[in-house]
């Protein structure tokens, strides 16, 4: 049941996008505003209609300019949270799911509460979309677009209009529901953080075109696809387990690496998590330090260096399976004198990792 | 008091409502989301009866629907009567005439309606049909009551357009502002006087009932 797109348009935004999304796979579209993302979702949904496009789903085809086939969105199986949710305002939150089952459907109510309870909004079904804060909303809208048993599911920039505490909460949660999860899902983001915790892929849009596309781990070391996201959202990611929470507030994880301190994090001990650590906040030493403020220091070897045209080059440091990188001045480096191979220890200060840099890695309960 | 023209003129203003009803509701909501070349004219056109002065208005409509124009020739022919001085006549005429105010606030009421709304409409499997329904009507419908209830009020009080096409033929056309002018004529002050307080009171009731209707909905919303 996968999803294929290809769309090519001039106006009155040029586009030119491929890609594919296979079952129970997350793919992040990733670009700045007006890059055209929200119109290649739009596409997919019917809503929008470039010049040249296909879109099929599951050998399924939903849109073909070649041969004039375009289905209305009413006809194409999908389900969508659009940015400011666009609850019905008029129906509960049960009404508000109902309203996207079908007339088939058996026990519409029993399903409607089936799924806010999957969502985590039991006992929210009689209130209306007014009644509800940013993050229920949310939920609702997630629930009802999970209603229609979608062969697509779509989210355009569905954490935006959310405080950031309830933004972190809601990453968790679509992590843990993705287990339910077995169509493709587009996560349509600005957040290049948001999409290198949740997404498996990332495809990356600039004016329209596909400037990189692939795992979240090639997208995130392509240079043509850093220099769009900007430098400073280089990152890696550290898979570790949570081992135990600290009585001064702080969480102690196990990484390949070692372990690691982190500012606390609302996750049980034996928790698998994504820690994102940005690369600019790296600090590295060829001796081990001693009487430094850091709590994580991390020993490992130079794998590879990469210098661009800029002051600064990124160290790729292998700890264990893993990689840490560290965007390092060109000065720095040659006073450390490193080359791969060399040990070197990767220092990292415990309040440099924000609570949103940290996701869940898979569904705890496995698929309840 | 004349009870047959307040009838009259209530079956008037219930006929209008009726016939613009539908009108109200689908042209509203084609101005409210289409976009189509000439569009700006089609809405200039619309409210061409709100800035005419009514004796012109109907001076054209009595040219339009007399025995010599072709819509004239046809009624005549179907329906064995004429058309102008005829109830039937001035139900047309009525309709044409509260075109705008039929048109204009169910078209606002349906601009109301965000297009994301809308759109989760289309994304939640409804139908056109089934989204205008459970969706753009209930959140249209402040708009569109308040069309019908000046469609109603204005009915009502029209004068001029109703005396050019209609006359004053007792139990036909006669309306209850027509009979108003008539008793005042007649120097009957007392009638007349007794049957324009019956008309501001169905005013404010209509008024009164709208308010209402339209605070329960707006409590439903928030």
């Amino acid at each position: 049941m996968s999803l294929e797109v290809m769309a090519r348009a001039r106006a009155p935004i040029p586009l030119a996008a491929d890609f594919r999304v296979d079952p129970g796979e997350l793919l992040a579209l990733v670009g700045h505003s007006g890059s055209g993302k929200t119109t290649l979702l739009r596409t997919i949904a019917g809503l929008w209609r470039p010049q040249a496009a296909r879109v099929r789903v599951d050998g399924e085809t939903w849109l073909d300019t070649e041969t004039g086939v375009d289905l209305p969105p009413h006809r194409r199986r999908v389900g969508v949270v659009f940015q400011n949710f666009a609850l019905f305002p008029h129906m509960t939150a049960a009404q508000n799911v109902i309203a996207a089952m079908g007339r088939e459907a058996k026990a519409p109510r029993i399903e409607a509460e089936r799924l806010l309870e999957l969502v985590n909004l039991a006992g929210l079904a009689d209130r209306r979309p007014a009644a509800l804060s940013g993050g229920q909303q949310q939920r609702v809208a997630l629930a009802r677009a999970l209603a229609r048993r979608p062969h697509a599911l779509l989210l355009d920039e569905p954490f935006s209009a959310v405080d950031r505490a309830t933004r972190e909460k809601l990453h968790g949660e679509i992590v843990a529901l993705r287990a339910h999860l077995n169509m493709p899902v587009v996560l349509v983001t600005h957040d290049v953080n948001e999409a290198q915790v949740l997404a498996d892929r990332m495809v990356v849009i600039e004016r329209g075109t596909v400037l990189s596309q692939g795992s979240t781990a090639e997208v995130m070391s392509d240079p043509a696809a850093l220099r769009a996201m900007g430098l400073r959202e280089l990152a890696a990611i550290l898979p570790a387990t949570v081992t135990e929470h600290t009585d001064d507030g702080l969480t102690r994880l196990e990484a390949a690496s070692g372990p690691l301190l982190l500012p606390r994090i609302d996750a049980a001990p034996g928790t698998r998590l994504k820690v994102r650590i940005m690369a600019h906040e790296v600090i590295l030493s060829r001796a081990r330090p001693e009487g430094l403020s850091a709590q994580n220091i991390v020993p490992g070897q130079v794998a590879r260096i990469v210098s661009g045209e800029g002051p600064a080059v990124i160290v790729h440091i292998a700890v264990g399976e893993d990689e840490i990188l560290a965007r390092i001045t060109r000065r720095a480096l040659t006073d450390l004198g490193l080359a791969p191979g060399d040990a070197v220890h990767a220092i990292l200060k415990t309040m440099s990792v924000a609570r949103d840099n940290v996701a869940p890695a898979d569904w705890p309960d496995g698929g309840r | 008091m004349d009870w047959d023209a307040l009838k009259l003129s209530l079956s008037l203003a219930a006929w209008t409502v009726a016939i613009l009803l539908p009108v109200s509701v689908f042209a509203g909501r084609a101005l409210a989301y289409r976009r189509f070349s000439g569009k700006g004219f089609v809405e200039a056109l619309v409210m061409l009866p709100l800035v005419l002065p009514p004796t012109v208005f109907g001076f054209y409509l009595l040219v339009a629907f007399g025995r010599n124009s072709p819509i004239g020739q046809a009624w005549q022919d179907i329906f064995g009567h004429q058309l102008v001085f005829s109830f039937e006549g001035l139900v047309l005429a009525s309709v044409i005439f509260n075109l705008p105010f039929a048109i204009q606030p169910a078209q606002r009421g349906f601009e109301a309606v965000p297009r994301d709304v809308r759109e989760a409409a289309a994304c939640c499997g409804m139908s056109p049909l089934a989204a205008l329904w459970r969706v753009e009507l209930p959140l249209a419908w402040p708009g569109v009551m308040t069309a019908m209830v000046l469609t109603f009020a204005h009915t009502l009080g029209e004068f001029g357009i109703v005396l050019m096409v209609g006359g004053a033929i007792p139990g036909e056309t006669r309306t209850v502002a027509i009979a108003i002018y008539d008793r005042v004529q007649a120097f009957d002050m007392e009638a007349a006087g007794l049957m324009a307080a019956v008309l501001v009171a169905i005013s404010l009731f209509t008024i009164g009932l709208t308010y209402a209707l339209s605070a329960r909905v707006g409590r439903r919303l928030s």
